[in-house]
């Protein structure tokens, strides 16, 4: 197990009339390598919670391990742990400052303390890794489009070669292409490194695609926990805390009630094309 | 949301010194401070004192806000009091090396604590019970005759609110990027000085650049609505002097006779 989030509560403004419950008994457990997305809607708890794991906030009460420590301990190291698990935060690119693109990214691994040629090697193979081209890395941060400065600030967050990655909402604000391009370049990163990723959304549409397993987030609880074919068949109960399943499962239920035999736990475009071909009993021509 | 930044000391509730017209409150603050210098006499400190003990009761803000105030002023309070407990000539009252306490010293030590107390307290009370928009709105009107001397009296006015507005706004983009570099390993507790004040970079430059990307944006949100500074400009709320209002100048003015009286009194009797 990687990260076990064990009992964990959060309580804003303890002790004033503002006092609310962020995060509500949340226990869960996150294995090596997985592919995990974090949905719910704004003020669900999930932005809070992923705060936590990095131990950015400090539980009110409840424990967290990361691979196998418990991270409250008296001498646990945090910026050990910090350097272990990535977190990019929502518009990652307003965090952006030094001079030059590479410089940027140098800032966390130098942060670590490694020596000067370890530090850019590692800010090359982050800045490769999201797939930034060459000719931009000594051009100021600030003359790059909102998708590259946001492929920048992911790379500053990689080159401290964390073991579980975590995104928040890391599509907000970019168009569908550079969505897409982003999400696919995140897949690659986690299929080829094994790294874990969490990935925070508000979006199923976005998750669908790519996740193993799916956390629905609301008041600070978690709602459902299962891959997403299971969490989708609860399309009824999401739209009722203000989160919708992908359109394909609208469209796939729709059918069903209409007598076409199709199966409904198709998540994808794909998958949901081939099941409609299936049961007009027809072949797919690709 | 605009309505209810709390800023500074500002405490909601309900009460009819909130629902006072600003202009009144900061008139009647600044008679109150200028009553306080020209009353020479205890009596007329009573009459003071029964006055902003008044007043706040009236404002439903419990005392304990009120007496915050006063931390910020105890040093200079301490100093003002020493100063003039020490030297002023006068009767000999006690004498410490070459220092000496005099009749007069203590007379006039006693009297600036009981001022400035009061004067704290009293400013105490009109913000506390005025929002920093509506102390602005009233400004900008209480000050609209030194438009005539080519003061810009609207554009200072709509500085101070905007400069109020993003005030929480920046404070909550700080903590973001803190905690964004901290995510980054950035360090902005340990080290010495200087290493303190460079580890500040990576906090102030995005902070800088996204305070004049909203600056920006503010800017032509504002030219797309047309805004052209305060020339033929009205208000949605404009202030207009009700009732009450009335009535709160009327006991202002009551406030300064009878403060007045009382000193003219107790010279008269001799106390």
């Amino acid at each position: 197990m990687s990260m076990i989030l064990d009992h964990v509560n959060y309580i804003y403004g303890q002790g004033t009339p503002l006092e609310t419950k962020a995060l509500d008994d949340i226990c869960l457990q996150i294995p090596h390598g997985q592919f995990v997305g974090i949905i719910g809607h704004t003020g669900s708890g999930k932005s809070t919670l992923m705060q936590h794991m990095n131990g950015l906030l400090k539980a009110s009460s409840g424990h967290i391990y990361f691979n196998g420590e418990d991270i409250y301990d008296k001498d646990y190291n945090m910026k050990k742990l910090r350097s272990k698990v990535g977190l990019v935060f929502q518009y990652p690119e307003h965090q952006l400052f030094e001079i030059d693109v590479f410089s940027d990214v140098c800032f966390g691994p130098k942060n670590l303390g490694l020596d000067k040629k370890e530090t850019e090697l590692r800010a090359f193979d982050a800045l490769r890794k999201v797939g930034l081209p060459m000719e931009l890395y000594y051009q100021s941060p600030f003359d790059l489009s909102g998708g590259q400065k946001r492929r920048v600030a992911i790379a500053g967050v990689l080159a401290m070669n964390p073991e579980v990655l975590i995104l928040d909402e890391p599509t907000a604000g970019l168009d569908p292409k550079g969505r897409d391009e982003i999400l696919c370049q995140i897949k690659q990163l986690q299929t080829d490194t094994g790294m874990t990723v969490l990935l925070v959304s508000h979006s199923m549409e976005d998750v669908a695609e790519y996740v193993d397993r799916i956390i629905v987030m609301n008041k600070g609880r978690v709602l459902y926990d299962d891959e997403p074919k299971t969490v989708f068949a609860h399309y009824k109960e999401l739209e009722a805390v203000g989160l919708a399943a992908p359109q394909v499962t609208y469209i796939l239920h729709e059918l069903r009630a209409r007598g076409l035999a199709v199966d409904v736990n198709a998540t994808t475009i794909e998958e949901a094309a081939d099941t409609v071909y299936a049961a007009l009993g027809k072949v797919r021509r690709k | 949301m605009l309505r209810d930044i709390t800023l500074g000391q500002y405490y909601q509730t309900e009460s009819v010194i909130h629902r006072l017209d600003p202009r009144v409150k900061l008139g009647g603050t600044l008679l109150y401070i200028v009553s306080l210098f020209v009353f020479g006499h205890f009596l007329g400190y009573a009459v003071a004192a029964l006055f902003l003990a008044m007043v706040i009761r009236l404002s439903h803000v419990p005392f304990r806000f009120m007496v915050k105030g006063m931390k910020a002023i105890l040093f200079l309070m301490l100093i003002t009091v020493g100063f003039n407990l020490f030297l002023t000539p006068g009767e000999e009252l006690v004498s410490l090396w070459k220092l000496s306490v005099t009749r007069e010293g203590v007379r006039t030590a006693v009297n600036m604590a009981v001022r400035l107390v009061m004067l704290v307290i009293g400013s105490s009370v009109m913000t506390l019970t005025t929002t920093p928009n509506n102390l602005t709105d009233g400004m900008e009107r209480m000050l609209g005759p030194l438009r005539v001397f080519r003061v810009p009296v609207h554009e200072v006015a709509m500085m101070m609110s905007i400069a109020l507005r993003f005030i929480p706004i920046l404070m909550e983009e700080t903590d973001k990027i803190m905690k964004a570099q901290t995510a980054r390993g950035a360090d902005f507790e340990g080290g010495n000085i200087v290493q303190r004040a460079k580890a500040l970079v990576p906090l102030l430059v995005p902070l800088f650049i996204s305070a004049f990307r909203r600056a920006n944006d503010l800017a032509m949100a504002m030219e797309a609505r047309c805004y052209r500074g305060g020339e033929g400009r009205t208000k949605m709320k404009p202030l207009v002097y009700e009732g009450r209002d009335k009535i709160a100048y009327l006991c202002i003015l009551l406030y300064l006779a009878a403060g007045i009286g009382a000193g003219y009194l107790g010279r008269f009797l001799g106390i």
